[in-house]
């Protein structure tokens, strides 16, 4: 579309804008949609995070990506303190990364156990 | 098990059943005019507001619990199932039947994404936060506190960790 001034949302265009806008210290995108860049799913880390809920962090991300998730179809995201990625990489030996929307046959509504 | 079937049976005939959910709401919003998709009219406004006190436990979703048309309901729908709620106190909206519904509910939430979860009128969240709210335990206290989980039916989630046949 030759009127379309802004930049195509990509995996690293994406992470570029959290550790910008959020201040992530680590961040991790996946596309999704084979390609598409429709659908993606995210693991940010942030001091930014500290002392506030889980809603409040989303809340904090989808303000800092609005203009972004508004354009695309589907967006998933896991958002942590550095405290608490630096526990749950400990706990799990390497971390589940973004959470990967799947429901598998245990019950379990995160594709979690490898 | 039972409980499954329960879950099964019930949460879904009841998020179908049809009194109070799509219809009642779908008429409010048809008088609605298209254009003004950009702000949130107050007749939607209001739609939207009856909606989210129709129930204790109310999800706004893409199809419906029987059918859920995205995996983020679905996985939402699920771990609902799997806390007990109790099906006549929930109420699920398929934001599919109602384009209006489904962009008001954003603006309406300041919320980009759907599904959306509501507990006694009070947004909660979007499937991730449902999602990590469950496996960390406070799903599972919010329900409780707001008493909408099945009676006697304590042990469903714990039912769940039973190897499946």
């Amino acid at each position: 579309m030759a009127d379309n001034q802004e930049p195509a949302i990509t995996e690293d265009f994406l992470s570029a804008a959290l550790k910008t806008r959020l201040n992530a210290t680590h961040v991790e995108v996946t596309d999704m949609s084979g390609g598409c860049g429709a659908s993606f799913t995210s693991l940010i880390v942030s001091p930014d995070f500290v002392g506030k809920n889980s809603l409040k962090r989303h809340r904090l991300v989808n303000a800092a990506l609005k203009e972004e998730i508004a354009r695309i179809h589907a967006w998933s995201a896991k958002c942590q303190t550095p405290d608490e990625y630096a526990k749950e990489k400990a706990a799990t030996g390497g971390n589940e990364g973004p959470p990967m929307d799947g429901t598998n046959a245990q019950g379990k509504v995160e594709g979690v156990t490898e | 098990m039972l409980t499954r079937s329960l879950f099964s049976r019930q949460l879904f005939a009841a998020a179908s059943r049809p009194a109070i959910a799509p219809k009642a709401v779908s008429s409010a919003f048809r008088p609605v005019l298209f254009y003004q998709n950009r702000f949130l009219s107050d007749a939607t406004r209001q739609a939207i507001d009856k909606a989210v006190a129709s129930a204790p436990v109310v999800l706004f979703m893409k199809g419906t619990p029987e059918t859920p048309q995205c995996g983020f309901s679905r996985a939402s729908i699920q771990v609902l199932g799997l806390q007990g709620v109790d099906p006549n106190k929930f109420a699920a909206f398929n934001v599919l039947e109602d384009a209006e519904l489904r962009q008001g509910i954003k603006e309406y939430s300041d919320w980009p994404t759907i599904p959306q979860l509501y507990i006694d009128k009070e947004f909660v969240g979007g499937c991730d936060i449902i999602v990590s709210m469950h496996q960390n335990g406070e799903l599972a206290k919010l329900l409780e506190e707001k008493d909408v989980l099945v009676k006697g039916e304590e042990g469903a989630a714990e039912e769940q960790t039973e190897k499946k046949e």
